[in-house]
């Protein structure tokens, strides 16, 4: 799975997290989850999706952590 | 076939093979949902309950596994999907045993068995169909609780606290997802003409207002509503199907 590239991912995570409502034009790195209006429900959907394209598995303690866009997207290329 | 159109998923029934199952599976077939009809011991009538079905124009396929093993749960939902190529929508958490005794009577077995089947296979269930129904945006979630769940009932003190729990659970996770397009419900019938309420004393019928036994159409036609797009504002409701008991 390391042919995963940054922007690949990145993309993917901003079009998913578009589908659950900010204007993906808000939907930058440095954005918080918080100011995206962004919950932990979200988050659980956002992690289903990554376990089911890019096989990685994200686990609540895992998700608890990120802050930010550019955190989840990290995270998913480091396990990837 | 009122309401029959094209669904855009499939529609898992567990312990469908006779009783309320049974019905609630030819309900949902009458409505156009493909039907998984799962049992785990009743071959033959979960293959007579797909045979009248199919014979009644709808769809439906047989799924045998025993809802309290941890393994089963993915098992169903992976052949159903498989089988019909759509996500399953509507999970109706019906296979429910009960292993009855007075409480100072009751072995751990007894109350780990009805737990096991009657509320953690819900959470098992319901969390493997969370995750296509979350994506879909769409999902009816209706979990078959009891009347004994709103009114003692001595003897079934596992069973009571099983389908109480099952009520909690339905409550919650309603909440967790009603953004999502998706309801969760519970339904507690009453006396309900079953091969489970065979044995039980006719007794409590005395206590029925209605002064009889519901069928289980009676059931299925409550869980026909829930399922129903018209129910889509319902959720993290309790329904009693009890002909008053529990009022």
């Amino acid at each position: 799975m390391s042919t995963v590239t940054n922007e690949q991912v990145e993309t993917r995570v901003v079009e998913a997290l578009a589908s659950f409502g900010p204007d993906p034009s808000q939907i930058t790195r440095d954005a918080t989850f918080e100011e995206l209006d962004i919950d932990s429900l979200d988050l659980v959907e956002l992690a289903q999706i990554v376990e089911d394209e890019y096989g990685v598995v994200l686990k609540g303690e895992d998700m608890k952590e990120l802050k930010t866009v550019g955190d989840a997207v990290d995270l998913i290329v480091s396990r990837a | 076939m009122a309401e029959a159109s094209a669904k855009p998923g499939a529609a898992l029934v567990t312990g469908a093979s006779r009783g309320i199952g049974a019905a609630i599976a030819r309900a949902l077939a009458a409505d156009g949902w493909p039907v998984g009809v799962n049992y785990r011991s009743d071959k033959d009538g979960a293959e007579a309950v797909v045979a009248q079905i199919e014979s009644d124009g709808g769809r439906a396929t047989v799924l045998p596994g025993d809802v309290a093993d941890p393994a089963v749960p993915d098992q169903l939902f992976e052949s159903l999907e498989s089988t019909y190529g759509v996500p399953v929508l509507v999970l109706v958490n019906n296979a429910g045993v009960a292993a009855d005794n007075l409480s100072p009577s009751l072995t751990d077995e007894e109350w780990a068995t009805v737990i096991d089947t009657n509320l953690t296979a819900a959470f098992r269930l319901t969390r493997r169909a969370l995750k296509s129904m979350m994506r879909a945006r769409s999902g009816r979630i209706v979990n078959i609780a009891s009347v004994v769940a709103l009114r003692a009932n001595p003897g079934q003190s596992n069973y009571a606290a099983a389908k109480a729990g099952l009520i909690s659970f339905t409550k919650t996770v309603a909440v967790e997802v009603a953004r999502r397009g998706i309801t969760v419900n519970a339904l507690a019938p009453g006396w309900i003409d079953t091969d489970m309420t065979a044995d039980v004393s006719k007794d409590l019928l005395a206590a029925v207002p209605a002064r009889r036994a519901g069928t289980p159409e009676e059931v299925a036609a409550c869980v026909r509503f829930l399922v129903s797009d018209q129910a889509g504002y319902v959720t993290g409701a309790v329904l009693t199907v009890d002909g008053g008991l529990a009022a």
